[in-house]
């Protein structure tokens, strides 16, 4: 049975298990990254989960998803197994992009997961493209693309948005404003802060939502892509969320008060779905237990595979570069 | 003499020369308050003020067209790129405009303007974040080039680009800014366009720049041991060129090695052959060799990595060859 929000036990239990996925996962990737298995640049959504998991829940799997170097949670809510994910940041064959792409290029085709986008706005153009290929070439789908507050500030959004609109492309465009970019605060960085006045700049429907707040996202999510996809035109939802931990893995924390994280940690929005299911009585404590044992295995079952994963050997450097059947 | 680090001769640089003159000033993402993504401009914000030291938004098209725009009314700016990975979304206004600014308006403006920030690879940070494009920059015509190696080279070279006339690329390395190294007390400036023999020898020459001669260093070492003695040319500017630095090299060695940390396919190593093959053929002992990455987009698994990214190991071997020892 659905309550009013739309929710029955089967989905309740799923959505919180992908949230602590996701929370679990990346506790485990800083760890492995101080152990040194992971190097490189990594990127944490710690606080941030509830977003990915409200949008991607309304989504279809033929519908496409583009999102930034900060890509693991989107990665698993969109079922690309969380053993090829960490076998991809350890640079192991395992991994989905075979050990090149490593946390800030995660790809996957057979997901419709398509990256991981490591430079800021470069992926929003790719977005209104894939859109335009959908309608052109009659898929019923949408695509969705997730980005920072950061990213609005590039000329790329702008004239992404622009085309998509003209265009009457379907995407849903999501920005994830958690407030900074790496150390930059919002209020250095736009005009106009609110980053949903934006959209109707260029004639397209936005709109602005709690992003801590898995219920809210999921309504608001459900009437954007609801949207996009009866009209075939684009959507602009801005989620206000917060990052708990460090942009990347150095970063001294110094252009934020502690307070203020100390305020949005309050908000975490995975001890408020919890809290929200079990007095809804759409899970159990029992329930509960039993995820978090789930939790730990495929966790382990994760780090288990990148670590038994093989090296890719040095003579398939210049494997991918070109395509294996030029045309001759 | 006082030792330093890399870093530190950066914002020495710029503050010195910012103390001179009031019309020069840095802006970027993350360089005031935040104190520069590798803190090269720590304490600058502090000192100048924001008006003089400005964190930009992720926007690099916008303000590096803005640097050059203040620079033809009177502003002489120093933009930082993050890293030169991301000039690429702001390359437009370097080449169109900063590049051709003087040439097109038969001289009536001049665009004195710094872009600088980190080149290359800075270990396993995968494709878009690894890219050296000192070859692309060095291709324009109205551009000079600087890619120092120690503190000494990068604060007087820095001090030069930023009073130069001209659009200047001024690159650095996020695994050099650590780097100690001695500079005077008192303020000097090195001559843009002269490269300075490192490491006199006399049976290889070995041309390099950046961050990499580290490995020509290390390569020297280990060769030194087998009493092969390599002569050590740092490039210091890539554009332009010092030519004959490094044709008077190879005529005393007779034998050349060529290192850089970019794709091999028309790179400076490239250019450096052609230059030498037409000015001192009949000196060459054996055909030149030149080492650059992999021809592919760098990887991020360590072993791939490895395989893809130049090294001593290379260097010695590459010098080996140009003396038959192979
Ligand atoms: C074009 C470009 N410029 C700069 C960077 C360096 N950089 C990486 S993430 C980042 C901040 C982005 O902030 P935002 O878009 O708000 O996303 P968030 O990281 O907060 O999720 C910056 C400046 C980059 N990767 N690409």
């Amino acid at each position: 049975m659905k309550n009013k929000n739309n929710l029955d036990p089967e989905k309740a239990e799923k959505l919180l298990f992908q949230m602590l996925l996701m929370r679990k996962f990346e506790e485990k990737s800083a760890e492995l990254y101080t152990k040194e298995k992971i190097r490189g640049f990594l990127h944490l959504y710690i606080g941030e989960e509830a977003v990915a998991t409200g949008i991607i829940q309304a989504l279809k799997p033929e519908d496409y998803i583009l999102a930034t170097y900060r890509e693991h949670a989107h990665a698993l809510a969109r079922g690309v197994d969380a053993g090829v994910i960490m076998a991809e940041m350890y640079g192991k064959q395992e991994g989905c992009s075979r050990g090149r792409g490593g946390s800030m290029h995660l790809f996957d085709k057979e997901k419709n997961f398509f990256g991981g986008n490591a430079i800021v706005s470069g992926h929003l153009p790719l977005a209104t493209g894939m859109a335009l290929a959908s309608k052109k070439l009659k898929r019923d789908n949408i695509t969705v693309c997730f980005f920072g507050e950061g990213a609005a500030a590039e000329g790329e959004f702008h004239e992404a948005l622009n085309l998509a609109s003209l265009w009457k492309v379907p995407v849903l465009f999501v920005c994830e404003n958690n407030l900074y970019a790496m150390g930059t605060a919002l209020r250095y960085t736009h005009a106009v802060q609110e980053i949903e006045k934006k959209g109707p700049a260029y004639g397209i429907e936005s709109k602005a939502v709690d992003g801590m707040d898995l219920l809210k996202l999921m309504e608001a999510a459900n009437k954007a892509v609801e949207q996009v996809r009866s009209s075939g035109e684009p959507y602009l939802l801005v989620c206000n969320t917060y990052r708990f931990r460090a942009h990347s893995m150095f970063d001294a924390e110094l252009y934020r008060d502690k307070t203020e994280v100390e305020k949005w940690k309050k908000r975490d929005p995975i001890p408020k779905f919890r809290k929200y299911l079990l007095k809804e009585n759409l899970i159990s404590e029992a329930k509960v237990q039993e995820l978090e044992k789930r939790l730990n295995t495929e966790i382990q079952k994760a780090v288990d595979l990148a670590e038994a994963g093989t090296w890719e050997a040095k003579e398939e450097l210049t494997r991918f570069v070109y395509s294996e059947n030029p045309v001759s | 003499m006082k030792t330093i680090q890399f870093r530190e001769a950066v914002a020495e640089a710029m503050s010195e020369e910012m103390r001179r003159d009031e019309s020069i000033y840095l802006m970027g993402e993350e360089v005031a308050e935040y104190n520069g993504a590798y803190k090269a401009s720590k304490g600058m914000l502090d000192e100048f003020g924001p008006d003089r030291v400005i964190d930009t938004p992720i926007a690099e098209l916008g303000f590096a067209g803005i640097g050059v725009g203040s620079a033809m009314n009177g502003n002489r700016p120093i933009v930082e790129f993050m890293t030169f990975n991301f000039s690429l979304v702001g390359i437009d206004q370097i080449i169109n405009n900063a590049a051709k600014m003087r040439q097109m308006s038969r001289g009536q403006f001049n665009i004195p303007i710094v872009f600088r920030g980190p080149t290359g690879s800075a270990g396993q940070l995968g494709a878009t974040h690894s890219q050296a494009f000192e070859s692309w920059y060095a291709n324009t015509p109205g551009l000079k080039v600087i890619v120092p190696s120690n503190p000494y080279d990068a604060k007087g070279l820095l001090k030069s680009a930023i009073r130069d006339d001209d659009p200047v690329i001024f690159m650095e390395s996020e695994q050099m800014y650590g780097d100690k190294g001695e500079v005077p007390e008192e303020e000097y400036t090195i001559e843009i366009g002269k490269a300075d023999i490192k490491r006199e020898g006399k049976d290889v020459t070995i041309v390099s720049f950046g961050k990499i001669i580290k490995e020509a260093y290390k390569a020297a070492d280990e060769l030194e041991k087998e009493d092969i003695s390599c002569e050590i040319i740092d490039l210091r500017t890539v554009r332009p060129m010092d030519h004959d630095a490094i044709i008077e090299s190879v005529k005393k060695t007779n034998r050349l090695v060529i290192l850089e940390e970019s794709w091999p396919f028309g790179s400076v190593a490239t250019e450096i052959t052609y230059q030498v093959q037409e000015k001192a053929f009949d000196y060459l002992d054996a055909s030149i060799v030149k080492i650059n990455t992999a021809d592919t987009p760098a990887p991020y698994s360590p072993v791939l990595l490895k395989e893809w990214l130049p090294n001593s190991g290379d260097v010695v071997k590459a010098v080996k060859k140009v003396m038959y020892k192979d």
